[in-house]
């Protein structure tokens, strides 16, 4: 086995030596790497981080690079917009992007860095602009009010008490949950009434821990954002399975898959 | 010889299990008792904090100077709040308790508005010193019923896993003293229909009560609906379409309907409202693909969907980027002043540009033709309100809902403190600070980590 590593050590050495040429070769290439799209407030990905760090090298924004177009890089866009005589907009077009080139440089390996979640200003031999020191983190959109743990929270609940149902019928399982947030009988917050003693089955017997998959976060982000497909219910049963009595008393509402929505 | 071994073989085998055994069943005991021990204590807090509130509400009663009177309701407002989080740490979801928490609630709200108020300015009516009365009144018999609930526990060493049993069984009516005790409880909370609780206390789910008033049209039958909802989708007029009414009891009526489509494995299912047909909301379900168009031409294609449904003069006022989904907020703009309650959510796939949701409700239940008066108070004097350390950046009118639900003209300044942006809404009419919030919206992304 050492031998082997042995063996392997010099071309490696070498290899690890390459990389750092390769990735300043690189910076030439990739001088210009917006692409042609319209940035606007609430995009994210490698445009967002090239046009945060260009605005961060000329000192128009100094928050965290972390690839989300939000308020900060929104009043940065403008104020870069009425120093430059562009039309104060908040979108970052053809024009804008031109402006940015010319007066600012930009380091392509930052975007690999907020990706990959490391920070910045460390690595990279005389980096130019870009991270500038700061922490580079990958950012994400959040809808106002939840959190991404709530937002995990109310997804692995959806995820085990619904699904075996249809699309629908998981994102009316988290708007049940926001509703009862809402409502002055249930407890205020999410944890709150997820882990409300026998409000969810899912919950009593475990299942709430299983990883949830990728359609029950985006049942729970659709619910979030304002969709509602329960008509506003406060509960939901299997009539297979339910074993309160008092639940068939409710007025229901609609039935999805195999639960009943009811007030 | 070798039954011998077999016999001490299998004995120690009987030995150990048993031992086992037992240990399995200590472990169970202490988890049992572990659970019991939480619910007990949740019980007696709750009956703690009943007591107090009612001695506090007493004696808010018997208070003369404004000065003494804010906090002591502010201390009720803790209270209430503090008995509702013991009752939701209670096995009674699935059982008759909710007039009792909502009862709760509501002296919480009420409290809490007339503590936060200026009470020389403002002090208090005959009303709500009426209320009050009548909320000590009805606040002393809930803390005897529970009272005498918790003497027969106590008494009697009742256990709330046998609630919990009793609960999950539910083979004959329930004979568990503990439940009979709460639904006695919350059948005498059901007869305090007499107190006046004001205006301050708006109760919400008021949404789909107005949906069946403010929305225009003929009431349809479920075929015409299949006719209205086959052109708005533009899909083929032989379409699989499965219909349903909601409840007759329901506050909210509407006919639900779902289409297959098997050719692009995708499913779209809708809510439309009796009358006219309108969609309240509408999602598609399918594979989304690697992101193609930018989050930029998704919103152009979220406003010609609009426009092609006739719900004109919308002004995009969010987008944000999930993943491959672009979402976008839009509100009326009436007279170039945007009116907030009357929101559409769009949200459109990022790989061919499809709508894949639609969300009205807050649109059709709001929205209307406004008399918007020109605003009583200058720009300036609405800015002078403003804290000094806010640099604004954006400001406009606005029409926004407020507290106590009515719908108010508002100045409305975006600004920042250091890298944090807030929105401010100023009455246009009074001067009042109506609604600051810290707009959010991002986050470190914790999986990248």
């Amino acid at each position: 086995m050492r031998k082997l590593f042995n063996a392997l050590k010099i071309p490696l050495m070498i290899g690890l030596l390459c990389v750092p040429l390769i990735t300043v070769l690189d910076h030439d290439q990739e001088a210009d790497a917006f692409s042609n799209q319209v940035i606007q407030k609430g995009a994210i990905g490698d445009d967002v981080i090239e046009l945060q760090s260009r605005l961060k090298y000329i000192g128009f924004y100094n928050g965290k690079i972390d690839g989300v177009f939000g308020w900060g890089t929104y009043w940065a866009v403008r104020n870069f917009q009425y120093e430059f005589g562009l039309t104060v907009d908040g979108l970052v077009g053809s024009e804008m992007k031109a402006k940015l080139n010319k007066a600012t440089k930009y380091d392509p390996s930052t975007k690999q860095k907020v990706n990959q979640g490391k920070s910045g200003g460390t690595a990279g031999g005389g980096s130019a602009g870009g991270g500038g020191g700061s922490k580079a983190t990958q950012g994400k959109n959040t809808p106002a009010g939840y959190s991404q743990n709530d937002i995990k929270l109310i997804a692995n609940a959806v995820y085990g008490e619904a699904r075996g149902e249809p699309y629908e019928g998981q994102v009316a399982v988290a708007a049940v949950i926001l509703n009862r947030v809402q409502s002055s009988s249930f407890p205020n917050t999410v944890s709150g009434v997820i882990f409300e003693p026998r409000a969810f089955t899912a919950v009593s017997d475990g299942q709430i821990w299983l990883t949830p998959n990728e359609r029950a976060k985006e049942a729970v982000l659709d619910a979030v954002n304002g969709w509602d497909p329960s008509g506003e219910a406060l509960y939901y049963f299997n009539p297979n399975t339910a074993t309160s009595g008092w639940i068939w008393t409710r007025p229901q509402i609609k039935r999805i898959g195999k639960h009943i929505f009811c007030e | 010889m070798i039954r011998s071994i077999l016999i001490g073989a299998l004995a120690i085998g009987v030995v150990s299990t048993s031992y086992w055994g037992y240990k399995e069943h200590q472990e169970k005991n202490a988890v049992l008792i572990n659970a019991e021990n939480n619910y007990q204590r949740a019980f007696h807090e709750l009956n703690f904090h009943v007591d107090a509130l009612e001695e506090k509400i007493g004696s808010t009663l018997a208070m003369s100077s404004q000065a003494r009177l804010s906090p002591a309701l502010a201390e009720v407002w803790r209270l209430t709040s503090e008995a509702q989080n013991d009752v939701g740490q209670l096995p009674l979801t699935l059982m008759p308790f909710n007039k009792t928490e909502e009862f709760l609630s509501n002296i919480g709200q009420f409290s809490y508005r007339v503590a936060i108020r200026d009470l020389n300015e403002k002090p208090l009516s005959s009303d709500e010193y009426d209320t009050l009365k009548k909320l000590h009144k009805h606040s002393t018999e809930i803390k005897d019923e529970l009272r005498k609930v918790q003497a027969m526990v106590i008494n009697h060493n009742l256990r709330w896993m046998d609630v919990e049993l009793a609960l999950a069984s539910e083979k004959q009516a329930q004979d568990n003293t503990i439940i009979d005790g709460f639904k006695t409880v919350d059948k005498q909370v059901e007869g305090y229909s007499d107190v006046n609780w004001g205006p301050e206390v708006t109760q919400l789910n008021e949404k789909k009560e107005n949906l069946d008033k403010n929305v225009k049209g003929e009431k349809l039958s479920e075929e015409e609906v299949k006719k209205v909802v086959i052109d708005y989708l533009d899909i083929e007029s032989n379409a699989e379409i499965d219909i349903t009414s909601t409840g007759k009891k329901a506050g909210y009526q509407a006919y639900s309907l779902s289409i297959d489509n098997p050719k692009n494995k995708s499913s779209v299912n809708l809510d439309v409202t009796k009358k006219g047909a309108h969609p309240i909301w509408i999602l598609m379900d399918r594979k989304i693909g690697k992101q193609k168009i930018s989050l930029n031409e998704a919103a152009a294609k979220a406003e010609k969907f609009l426009q092609e449904h006739d719900i004109t003069n919308m002004v995009i006022v969010d987008s944000s980027q999930y993943d491959k989904m672009g979402v976008f907020t839009f509100v009326y703009k009436q007279d170039d002043v945007p009116i907030y309650p009357d929101a559409v959510h769009i949200k459109v796939a990022l790989d061919n540009g499809d709508i894949a949701g639609y969300e009205s409700l807050e649109y059709l239940t709001n929205h209307h033709e406004r008399k918007l008066s020109k605003p009583a108070i200058s720009r300036e004097e609405a800015l002078a309100q403003i804290n000094e350390s806010v640099q604004i950046m954006e400001e406009g009118l606005g029409v926004i809902q407020n507290d106590l639900g009515e719908e108010v003209l508002c100045y409305e300044f975006m600004g920042t403190i250091e890298n944090e942006t807030y929105r401010i809404f100023i009455n246009a009419e009074n001067l009042r600070e109506e609604k600051v919030e810290k707009m959010d919206g991002t986050e470190t992304n914790y999986d990248a980590l």
